[in-house]
């Protein structure tokens, strides 16, 4: 029960958090921050790599994965993208 | 116990390194090192969770992570920036897959294995989530590729079709939730299929300009559908990660609808600006020189061109054409406005992003600095594709980013400017906004183009830009109107500029 709750916490604070953090972020890196943010909302691979902890089924062998797959097409692609991105970003 | 606290210990430090990593995008140098340190946060949470975990089947896991991994990294490496929204609409799109993917098997070996109720409906959140955010990213995706129809696509009660689609959904969560048997299985597949239809409802009828708001919106609801998804798998590394996500998209959901003066409600309802319905009927084509593509030029907000390949092919010439009534010769006009400008600040619009004129309007822009003159560009939220892409589009034109300016900061540099060059802007320039009440973009913010001493305006036509409001600022006498595909207009003003200096 207090794991729940802790959970919550987590989930509310960083709510916050992060609304505090990338209110501040300029306009010029909103393309490049929300690749990035992409890429993080895949962190689901983690979960993916988890159905693997005990003995799957061969259904959900097969939905590991594509799960696997597409999470971590999404984790390096969007960083990828994203350090290309800021790249071009140069001072005069 | 010393075990499990090592474990949160590191996913706190992992947790906080991403977030650094967030808080570091401030400035183009510093992002560059929030990214690196996101990254590392990636690679060492995969680490630390196939450490902790009894690993079966590796050579599926193997597989999997190298096939994502090249898939990804191809994908990333060949795109180019007008490409950039389409791709990440698709990313969210796999997230979202990813994520409801997660959430189906967790709620089923759940069921066998009982969890409580919180986990348990959280898990349907996520399941529910990701398999909207699924299919409305790759409708989103498509449209963004031209691959779909661009323009909203509007079905017959369509509001209802939502509502009862979205009750539909949660019905079979519910039901879902309170049956444990073999039908499970069944009815979770079927919370999928209709949480993936009504994706697709709500995403065909957004449009246009309307598009950023999407993209933002599905970057929140992938990062909900991270965190849901991280609270089945008490996972404090997802759920922090995914609420970070879903913040962030919120802020820019946020932003795009405060800059283009429209409520989400709105957005997602479909209440349109009224007077555009009856200006341009549904499935009537814009008028245009290209038969190619109709429907872009429809739903181009401020239409600064033709779609891609099309504009060179295009014979019939719409530019040229004396258009205001103080210039006989407007081109002419504007090339002796940009050789004059000292203080020159540059609106490039949607409409230059859907012309893909901006290495042209560069290339104009160099010209002027070599003529000595101070050059600005002055970047609307709402300008590009998705939040923020104009500016991706015009680095990647080798745009130093000190001269990309954001609204506010610009406004007042209009009154001291004796040139302002609109490039395929039409709404966020129009006057009507703070000077008329009632219309569809009174109150929203926009850049003040009509203060500068001259106005080159570089558009696909005259009619009203994505709001359907009449622009004043086209009948002012210091603007100087150049209609036609904006890579077109650019060029020739650009062969005209080498020209005069030759002589």
């Amino acid at each position: 029960m207090t794991e729940l709750i802790v959970l919550v916490a987590v989930f509310v604070g960083a709510l916050l958090l992060g609304y505090l953090l990338i209110s501040r972020v300029p306009q010029l890196l909103h393309t490049p921050l929300m690749s990035l943010t992409n890429a993080i909302s895949a962190v689901t691979v983690l979960g993916a790599l988890l159905l693997f902890g005990s003995r799957p089924s061969t259904a959900e062998a097969i939905i590991g994965t594509l799960a696997i797959i597409l999470a971590i097409f999404n984790v390096i692609g969007g960083l990828a993208i994203t350090g290309r991105m800021l790249r071009f970003f140069r001072k005069g | 116990m010393s075990a499990s606290t090592a474990y949160l210990v590191i996913d706190i430090v992992i947790i906080a390194v991403l977030i650094i990593g967030i808080g570091l995008f401030r400035t183009p140098p510093s992002a560059r090192r929030g990214t690196l340190a996101a990254s590392l946060a990636m690679i060492l949470a995969m680490a630390a969770v196939l450490i902790r975990m009894d690993i079966n089947r590796p050579e599926l896991i193997t597989v999997a992570l190298a096939v994502g991994s090249l898939a990804g990294l191809g994908l990333a490496l060949r795109v180019n920036m007008i490409q950039i929204p389409a791709m990440i609409a698709f990313q969210h799109g796999a997230g979202g897959m990813a994520a409801f993917l997660v959430s189906f098997v967790e709620l089923w070996r759940g069921a066998e294995t009982g969890i409580g109720a919180l986990p348990e409906v959280s898990g349907l959140a996520g399941l529910l989530i990701g398999a909207g955010t699924f299919s409305a990213s790759l409708v989103a995706s498509g449209k963004l590729a031209n691959l779909l129809q661009p323009r909203p696509t509007v079905l017959r009660g369509h509001r209802w079709l939502l509502l009862l689609l979205t009750v539909a959904a949660i019905g079979l969560a519910v039901a879902g939730g309170l049956t444990s048997g073999p039908a499970l299985g069944a009815i979770l597949a079927a919370a999928i299929v209709v949480a993936a239809v009504l994706g697709v409802v709500a995403a065909i009828r957004i449009g246009g300009a309307d598009m950023p708001v999407l993209i933002s919106t599905l970057n929140a609801t992938a990062g909900f559908a991270a965190a849901f998804c991280g609270i089945i798998l008490s996972s404090y590394l997802l759920v922090a990660a995914g609420a970070t996500v879903a913040a962030s998209g919120s802020v820019l959901t946020q932003v795009m609808c405060k800059a283009m003066n429209r409520s989400l409600l709105k957005v997602f309802a479909g209440v349109r600006p009224a007077s555009q319905q009856s200006s341009r009927p549904a499935g009537e084509p814009a008028p245009g020189p290209t038969a190619a593509g109709p429907s872009i030029e429809a739903i181009v907000e401020s239409s600064g061109g033709a779609l891609v390949g099309s504009s060179a092919e295009s014979s019939a010439e719409p530019s040229a054409e004396p258009s205001s009534p103080t210039h006989a010769d407007p081109q002419a006009a504007a090339v002796e406005a940009l050789k004059n400008a000292r203080r020159a600040i540059i609106v490039p619009g949607y409409g230059m992003a859907v012309a893909q004129a901006q290495f042209e309007l560069v290339s104009l822009a160099r010209k002027l600095q070599e003529n000595g003159a101070e050059v600005k560009y002055a970047i609307h939220p709402v300008a590009g594709r998705m939040p923020g892409h104009m500016n991706v589009l015009l680095a990647e034109a080798d745009v130093p980013y000190d001269q990309l300016v954001e609204m506010d900061e610009i406004n007042p540099e209009f009154k001291e400017a004796d040139l302002a060059l609109v490039v395929g802007a039409c709404d966020v320039v129009n006057p009507a906004a703070i000077e008329r009440e009632g219309t569809p973009i009174s109150g929203m913010p926009i850049l003040r183009a009509m203060d500068a001493r001259a106005v080159v305006v570089c558009n696909y036509d005259d009619k009203p830009g994505y709001s359907g409001v009449d622009n004043p600022l086209y009948e002012a006498d210091s603007s100087i109107l150049l209609w036609g595909d904006a890579k077109e207009s650019l060029g020739a003003l650009n062969a005209l500029l080498e020209e005069a200096e030759r002589m």
